[in-house]
């Protein structure tokens, strides 16, 4: 776990529990030219997290993360002392804009700050093909970890840290792998993800207030705030995974993906597709709405967003949606593109661990629009054996992931 | 600058620059008066236009201002409005 | 939900330097044509490289609405238009197949980098609020599914894989799993476009462009004097169905079947163990049912520098013998084209086995040293049923498909 506000998931835990929140005024680069001036940003070293200064030369930040987490993930699993087959281990990392903040900083180097059209080979260092091309982020996990299976970044928008880790499901269920590692990036906190997002107003200008900026499904919500950071997961097979007597943190029981085919950026109010993921995942999951126990929503801040999601879970869960806690983690940890649905995913698994539903941060007066139980600012005791995270990208991708404790009672 | 006047064929050709035209739809046809979205201009196509007019004239266009000004009619005042207050850019 | 069925091509939409649609595409492909030239979308005399398979005669206002020109980059533009045309082959109105039955799964390698080249000028050279709404999504790596899905209405599981220039049969291979767990048609394949400064000096980047100025004499795999190879645009779309979904719509023409897929990556460099391409091709093969003795045709990867065509001509060796079966590499004529060069093969694949002719590798003296019956200079006709299309990306990526006839 890489997330803003604190390293590992020790501290991002009890930043969700505790409701604090992570976001802050940009501190990468002078953000005073731009509409939005707030991010959620990761205090990372990567020196202190064991990556050697040829790693950190050719890597991208995004990568670095993806390396670190993926580690992380490994001697977690108990697996990194050996005892798997490379062949048989795959490796899927999830990023919805690759290297970015490398290439924003490669080009300025190349076009002296845009002046040259013909850009200039001889500037350009050798790991620039790593960032024109964000499979290294697969790649570089795959030595990282020793997997010599398949590998592939999945790259959806915002739904690609769910759909890395549902990628990962599939290649394990029709086996092809024994052992994933999976999760997902994004390191975009660059100028020219800023104005990107200023251009079409999608990011808060609530830059007198940064540490009360992302405030989804309240009223006064004007944007998402943007974050970064990185999740990574060990997956294997629910039976071999209790034969070697590993800690399970959970089950992925469903998972789908839907497409809403109407807007590059838009959604359409109605939820229709989002809703539609959700109810296959559920199916996936042999599951019920009833026993859904917390719903992780995608929950950005924006209107839009927040208004297609609740009419989504209404539309998917029926009378349940107003009975389940619905919480939204970007209140505090802002919106990391690619990386944010797994690290939504890990939240979820933290949220089934210790059966506590994390808060929406800043959440004082609900939109009247959306009249579901947000669970505002304090998180809360709750039975949790079943989570549904959903998530919602640009290009119109939606989907949805079921997760289950293994020792759950089969409702 | 002070003097500049935003004019109809201006906006025609900061729509077509930035968002093209629908197959079906005239824009040098009668359509002072049509709604922006009758003609096929989404939110993002209009955040475009509207990008692209706060650019082009020095000003600061309003987040609601095409809500406010659903037509090219509307907006095409509203934009001279602005710069008849802005003799200075307050972008 | 899951069923047995094959996932058979019903349609195809190609756009590369060698032609704009099927009949123009294989027509110069079947006869070994080269496309590739000096660069013309820009002055290349100030690089080292200076040679591209471009496509030509692209002309994307006439083929796609002016409300989606300002909104997209060539790589798009040119998927759309494909999308269109696969849709047009396979006989598939949209509206046709239920929405939710319907998805797109593409690669990219590196998005629509012409668009963002654009937009990081404006930004540098004149202001945050000179960069265009657009940039938000228009050169990231899932466009083309997006913009697939929304101009023909497809609503059904979609997905985007990034790995270089392996991503297109991985791409393939993941609209075959959708197509196993219930969806009817799948859209799937990979564009790139990435021939602008930036993406040139990205791609100078990595090391491994030819350098050379004779268009006959720069991308040569498996030759002795192969020394990188010349990057190209373009790519390819298949019409993915299930059989029976097939059958009973009264498709107009059923391609092939994917009968196979394997894909592995290699150890980290330094480790001394063998490369993974081997194990990819035992995969697909075992996936397939097929004997190593039923492939008729191997098409390439062929990288174009010693090392990697080595590497290659090994793992094909070392499963089919020496010598052991025919091995050609069309894209020889229009350069590399990132996530769309193996999409593109498969097409080519298809088509060998409709006319019982393997496409040629041009300008190649094959190096005997690779002991591979590589097809030179000539088309060579032969009955092919099975063949095997194989593509390898930066890092250690290896995928390989197996296509089978269809009767």
């Amino acid at each position: 776990m890489l997330a803003p506000g604190g390293i590992g998931a020790k501290n991002f835990w009890s930043l969700l529990s505790e409701g604090r929140t992570a976001t802050r005024g940009i501190t990468f680069f002078d953000p005073s030219a731009f509409r939005s001036r707030v991010a959620a940003e990761v205090d990372f070293d990567p020196y202190l997290q064991g990556l050697s200064p040829q790693e950190i030369r050719r890597m991208d930040r995004a990568a670095q993360f993806a390396v670190v987490t993926a580690r992380e993930a490994l001697a977690d699993s108990g697996l990194d002392l050996g005892g798997f087959d490379p062949h048989r281990t795959g490796v899927t990392i999830g990023s919805a804009v690759g290297a970015t903040t490398g290439l924003d900083d490669e080009y300025r180097v190349v076009s002296d700050d845009g002046r040259l059209d013909l850009v200039d080979h001889t500037y350009a260092p050798q790991h620039l093909y790593n960032y024109f091309v964000p499979s290294s982020f697969s790649a570089e996990v795959a030595w990282a970890v020793g997997a010599e299976g398949p590998a592939a970044v999945v790259s959806t928008g915002c739904t690609s840290g769910i759909d890395s880790v549902g990628h990962a499901v599939d290649l394990i269920r029709e086996g092809t792998a024994d052992i994933m590692i999976t999760g997902a990036t994004d390191a975009p906190i660059s100028p020219i993800t800023m104005a990107c997002f200023d251009a079409i107003k999608a990011t808060t200008p609530r830059n007198d207030d940064p540490e009360h900026a992302s405030r989804p499904f309240d009223g006064t919500r004007n944007g998402f705030v943007l974050g970064e950071g990185s999740a990574a997961f060990v997956l294997e097979e629910l039976d071999s995974a209790r034969r070697r007597g590993a800690h399970i943190y959970a089950e992925i029981a469903g998972y789908a993906s839907r497409c809403n085919a109407f807007h590059m950026t838009g959604l359409r109010p109605d939820g229709r597709e989002m809703a539609e993921a959700i109810t296959v995942a559920l199916g996936e999951a042999r599951m019920n709405p009833e026993a859904v126990d917390y719903i992780n929503a995608h929950g950005s801040g924006t209107k839009q967003n927040d208004r297609h999601e609740t009419a989504a879970f209404k539309l998917s869960l029926g009378d349940h949606a107003y009975r389940r806690p619905v919480s939204s983690i970007k209140s505090m940890v802002g919106h990391s593109l690619g990386a944010i649905g797994s690290i939504e995913i890990a939240a979820s698994v933290l949220a089934m661990e210790n059966h506590v539903v994390p808060p929406t941060a800043n959440l004082h007066t609900p939109d009247p629009e959306c009249d579901l139980d947000y669970v505002p600012l304090t998180a809360r005791e709750h039975r949790t054996d079943t989570v549904l995270t959903v998530g919602s990208g640009f290009g119109g991708f939606q989907s949805a992931m079921v997760l289950a404790r293994p020792d759950r009672s089969v409702s | 600058m002070s003097e500049r006047k935003f004019t109809f064929d201006a906006l025609k050709r900061i729509l077509r620059e930035g968002a093209g035209a629908d197959e079906g739809v005239d824009l040098d046809g009668d359509i002072l008066d049509a709604d922006f979205e009758e003609l096929g201009y989404e939110s993002l196509a209009l955040l475009e236009t509207g990008g692209r007019i706060e650019r082009e004239y020095g000003i600061s266009l309003d987040d609601d201002i095409f809500t406010d000004h659903r037509t090219p009619r509307a907006l095409v005042a509203a934009v001279n409005e602005l710069l008849k207050d802005n003799t200075v850019s307050a972008a | 939900m899951s069923t047995s069925t094959r996932t058979v091509i019903t349609g195809i939409g190609v756009a590369t330097p060698s032609g704009l649609g099927i009949d123009d595409f294989w027509a110069a492909t079947r006869v070994g044509k080269n496309a590739i030239g000096r660069v013309t979308h820009f002055d290349p005399t100030s690089y080292p490289s200076r040679l591209a398979g471009e496509i030509r005669h692209f002309a994307a206002e006439e083929l796609l609405p002016s409300r989606l020109i300002p909104q997209t980059d060539r790589m798009t533009r040119l998927a759309l238009v494909a999308a269109d045309w696969a849709f047009a082959d396979a006989g598939i109105k949209p509206g046709d197949i239920p929405e939710f039955d319907m998805g797109v799964v593409t690669a990219s390698t590196s998005g629509g980098f012409e668009f963002g080249q654009n937009e990081l000028k404006k930004l540098w050279s004149q202001g945050s609020q000179y960069v265009s709404a657009y940039q938000s999504f228009a050169w990231f790596y899932a466009v083309n599914s997006g913009q697939i899905s929304i101009r023909n209405g497809m609503r059904g599981p979609s997905g985007v894989v990034v790995s270089d220039h392996a991503g297109g049969l991985d791409a393939i291979a993941q609209a075959r799993r959708q197509i196993r767990k219930g969806s009817k048609v799948i859209f799937s394949g990979g564009f790139d476009a990435s021939i602008c400064t930036w993406g040139w000096v990205a791609q100078i980047a990595g090391g491994r462009m030819s350098t050379s100025d004779d268009p006959d004499r720069a991308f040569l795999p498996f030759d002795a004097d192969a020394d990188g190879y010349v990057p190209g645009e373009g790519g390819a779309l298949l019409v993915l169905e299930d059989e029976l979904t097939a059958r009973e719509r009264g498709a107009r023409t059923v391609y092939g079947e994917i009968a196979g897929y394997g894909s592995t990556f290699d150890p980290k460099p330094g480790s001394g163990r063998e490369p993974g391409l081997r194990r990819a091709i035992e995969v697909a093969l075992a996936d397939a049912g097929v004997e190593t003795g039923e492939v008729d045709v191997v098409f390439a990867d062929a990288a174009g520098t010693p090392r990697l065509d080595r590497e290659e001509a090994d793992a094909i060796n070392a499963v089919f013998g020496r010598h052991g079966v025919p091995v050609t590499a069309p894209k020889t004529m229009t350069g590399r084209l990132y996530s769309g060069a193996a999409p593109v093969d498969v097409v080519s694949a298809v088509l060998a086995i409709r006319e019982g002719l393997i496409p040629p590798t041009v300008n190649v003296e094959p190096s005997p040293e690779y002991g591979i019956d590589l097809v030179t200079a000539q088309p060579r006709s032969a009955s092919v049923r099975t063949a095997l299309v194989l593509a390898r990306g930066h890092g250690g990526y290896n995928s390989a498909v197996v296509v089978r006839a269809v009767d």
